[in-house]
């Protein structure tokens, strides 16, 4: 297929046809800020930091899916788009626990000036945001930052949902729904600021559809879903990446081949994930290849470590998540 | 499949293909990564045909579920055959140029009408016909199976109906069709590749070969037994006759996962010396005599394992082992030494690279490759050979540079446990989603999602026989019996009933099942016993 040429702050570029914006940029070495795409998951534009102006459009429109067109002009670093740009990320930053996410996004955020503590101090967390229909949010006084913050939800031994992290950026229904596993256990309920992500009638994970395949935190940008050993690690003050290493090897179960890169700390795995970039999986694992490597290091009482200790505790299936 | 043990396609391709027939296969469960490539293809518009006695979550996305009776597979093979050849959409073109013995097959399924297949299957007719329309004039179509295919006492002639299918409408060896039958365990594929099959060399190759048992004599400086061995199957029938007295196990659970489990166990105590090397002290290493502690394959070693699209991968060493647990390779070679056949401790990519200079199919592959390109499909001849996505795409070159396929005639015959009015009821097992085989691995995690095993019914079985969910209840075969709780299964039509395998150890559902194996391949008729239910007073 003939390539399309246009520009991006100036400087031409050949892509493909079909190719998006951010394919353009990228082949420029413009990387864009992204926070709702994923080369694994389809588009779903509801982010919008990735935005860039072109012009004879009336908005920014979003570079992750708008397709190029012969002879667009593209600008991804206007006033207009760095102002955008920095609305959404301090929105999010005043209102959502941003502690887990990557550093690029940090560097994007300190890029754009964002300050987060201009909103105010954070409102008072409520404890009613899964019970919450269209309308019944209400503007507070504007002295205070609106917060999405509620208790981490722990109902099943393999992982917890931390929704006080949750940026509303679809990857995990996506991946729970058509771009992979077809099971369609989560999606957006609620309106507005009170939108989240929910089970159906906000049951616990194991009253609702999910399968435990894990692909809603293998695409999670911001450890609001998050495997429980984690979790237990991190709250005993023991999860250190630093002290991690992170091996490739192949699920020892079916004859799929699925990649694993096993993450290791103190001769235990403490997590598994999948490379995006592999045929075989596109990152993607079910419940057997991510979690069910406990037979390789449940040891007896004799060679207990003290992670050992804290990655028990993962294993009851309930626990009081005030903690 | 002509000569190549491997599935002809990659995953990548079904995600394009127009037409899929998945049979025996519940792959939603048993593969779910395979399933996410298969969903690709019905969401691209695919036509999803799911053949299986349950109405598995996969038959759920299907377009028609084919719920035929335990065993006819053949028969609907057969009649989709003749369907095809009647309505005149087989490929002539291919089946001249690429096949043989094309005349005594039509022959023999010129007796399975629409009616007949109807009959033995249990199916409506016109299902059957659609499905072999869509499948004979679908411009790429797959056919997909796992045990529902080959955990019968005639497993081999059931792949080899589904292989005359594919020789009849020219579904093989083009971009998008092919046979891809999904290998239940992560090395099944790998382990006969390197030859741990009774009749097979590393890399596939004949043992009754001499040319190929040359090659090996010639590197190893020793002669290589001329026979083929035993498979299992005959192993456990040369233990009952006492020819064999010393077994040494690998890897492997026979005490629970065999057909007639009792016997198989019965056959292990009786041995004069056993042999067990595994990470886990599993049923049959109690057994044993010697027990070798062994390190995890997959992530307490190094190697390489083979995925049923033929991809070689690395394993990687993750975890020290425990204790005094080794590496498979570092037990094997210790044994050797103590038998006087030091060939020292070589490393794996060392044994590796050996292997590459005797198997034409992996000697591209080199342990650099595989890491940079995330594994390599074989056949893969040499270092600059990109590997392979499909076999057999020569049965379309002019003119044909090898043996034509051969189609085979495929009589069926039924389940060797009949049902009768002792034992009215067909009972099948399998796989769940979180759990594995007889538990050994899958036990060890806590899922959400595991309940205990159970015998699962069609519910208005249940009612006729005046027993409630939850109700322990008595399954009688005529080779054992068993207590199980009772839980209903709307995707049971009735008369058919499913037991998991995965907790022997509480429900020994190998109790049950029948031990007649297939003389070809070995594999026991785990999916057809004959069963009754009674009520525990």
């Amino acid at each position: 297929m003939a390539d399309i040429t246009l520009a991006v702050d100036g400087t031409e570029v050949s892509v493909p046809v079909g190719a998006t914006i951010l394919d353009a940029c990228r082949v420029l070495g413009k990387d864009q800020p992204t926070l709702c795409y994923l080369d694994n998951l389809t588009p779903v534009n509801v982010c919008r930091v990735c935005v860039v102006e072109v012009p004879g459009n009336r908005t920014l429109v979003p570079s992750c899916s708008r397709p190029v067109e012969e002879g667009m002009e593209v600008n991804t670093d206007s006033e207009r788009v760095r102002h955008s740009r920095k609305m959404v990320y301090e929105f999010l930053a005043s209102s959502v626990d941003l502690s887990l996410v990557d550093e690029e996004t940090v560097d994007w955020m300190v890029r754009y000036g964002c300050d987060p503590d201009r909103y105010g101090p954070q409102a008072d967390p409520v404890e009613d945001r899964d019970q919450r229909v269209a309308g019944h949010h209400h503007l507070g006084d504007g002295s205070t930052a609106e917060t999405v913050h509620q208790p981490v939800k722990v109902d099943n031994e393999l992982y917890i949902r931390d929704y006080s992290r949750c940026i509303l950026c679809y990857k995990c229904v996506e991946a729970c729904g058509e771009d992979a596993q077809n099971t369609f256990a989560i999606a957006v309920a609620g309106r507005g600021f009170d939108a989240r992500i929910s089970t159906e009638f906000d049951t616990g994970l194991t009253d609702s559809a999910c399968v435990f395949c894990g692909n809603c935190i293998g695409v999670c940008p911001t450890g609001a879903l998050m495997f429980r050993s984690e979790h237990e690690l991190r709250l005993a003050g023991m999860w250190d990446e630093d002290d991690q290493t992170v091996t490739r090897t192949i699920c020892s179960y079916c004859g799929v081949g699925c990649n694993l890169d096993l993450h290791v700390q103190d001769n235990r795995i403490v997590k598994v994930t999948s490379p995006m970039d592999h045929s075989v999986t596109s990152g993607h694992l079910c419940i057997k290849g991510r979690f069910g490597y406990e037979y390789v290091q449940e040891l007896g009482d004799l060679a207990v470590t003290p992670i050992d200790q804290v990655l028990r505790r993962a294993r009851v299936p309930d626990r009081d998540s005030s903690g | 499949m002509f000569g190549v043990g491997g599935g002809t396609c990659s995953y990548q391709e079904i995600e394009t293909t127009d037409v899929i027939l998945l049979w025996g296969s519940n792959a939603r469960e048993a593969h779910p990564i395979f399933f996410h490539h298969l969903m690709k293809g019905v969401r691209n518009g695919a036509k999803l045909y799911a053949i299986d006695p349950r109405r598995t979550t996969s038959a759920m996305w299907a377009d028609t579920w084919l719920g035929l009776e335990v065993g006819s597979d053949i028969a609907l093979a057969n009649t989709v055959a003749r369907e095809i050849i009647t309505a005149g959409l087989h490929h002539e073109d291919f089946i001249r140029h690429a096949t043989r013995g094309f005349d005594a097959y039509a022959e023999s399924v010129e007796p399975w009408t629409l009616q007949r297949g109807s009959e033995i299957t249990g199916l409506p007719a016109e299902v059957i016909r659609r499905l072999a329309h869509d499948f004979a004039a679908a411009d790429q179509a797959q056919i997909c199976w796992t045990l529902g295919i080959t955990e019968h006492h005639n497993a081999t002639d059931n792949v080899l109906a589904l292989i005359n299918l594919a020789l009849l409408t020219g579904h093989v060896g083009r971009y998008g069709s092919g046979l891809v039958p999904i290998r239940g365990q992560n090395n099944v594929q790998g382990g006969g590749d390197m030859g741990a099959l009774p009749n097979r060399l590393p890399g596939f190759q004949e043992v009754e070969d001499p040319v190929s048992r040359g090659k090996f004599e010639a590197l190893w400086g020793h002669p290589v037994p001329y026979q083929a061995g035993k498979h299992l199957s005959l192993m456990l029938e040369a233990m009952e006759t006492g020819e064999i007295t010393a077994l040494y196990v690998i890897g492997e659970n026979p005490a629970q996962s065999e057909a007639r489990s009792d016997h198989a166990r019965h056959l292990l105590r009786g041995l004069e010396f056993l042999v067990v090397q595994d990470i886990l002290m599993t049923k049959t290493a109690e057994l044993a005599d010697v027990v070798f502690p062994a390190a995890a394959g997959w992530a307490e070693t190094d190697g390489t394992v083979t995925s049923s699209e033929r991809r070689v991968q690395r394993v990687r060493k993750a975890l020290d082992p425990p204790g005094d647990a080794r590496d498979d390779l570092a037990i094997i070679s210790g044994l050797a030494e103590r038998m006087g056949r030091g060939w020292g401790y070589p490393t794996a990519e060392e044994v590796w690279d050996e292997l590459r200079s005797l198997s034409p199919n992996h000697a591209g592959m080199s342990y650099r490759r595989l890491a940079e390109e995330g594994g390599l499909q074989w056949p893969c001849y040499d270092e600059e050979h990109p590997g392979t996505l499909f076999l057999h795409g020569d049965l379309w070159d002019d003119p044909l540079p090898r043996h034509p396929a051969p189609f085979f005639s495929t009589p069926w015959a039924p389940p060797v446990d009949e049902l009768s009015e002792d034992f009215p009821i067909r009972l099948t097992t399998g796989r769940r989603l979180d759990s594995y085989n007889t538990g050994v691995q899958s036990g060890g995690y806590s899922s959400p999602l595991r309940t205990a095993v159970a015998l699962e019914v069609a519910p208005s079985d249940a009612h006729t026989l005046g027993v409630a969910e939850g109700e322990t209840v008595r399954v009688v075969s005529r080779r054992g019996s068993l207590k199980a709780p009772v839980r209903f299964d709307r995707s049971l039509r009735p008369g058919l009933a499913f037991m998991s395998v995965h907790d022997p150890d509480e429900v020994d559902v190998n109790l049950l099942t029948i031990d007649a194996w297939d003389p070809k391949s070995g594999t026991a008729e785990f999916k057809a016993t004959a069963v009754r239910i009674e009520p525990v007073g």
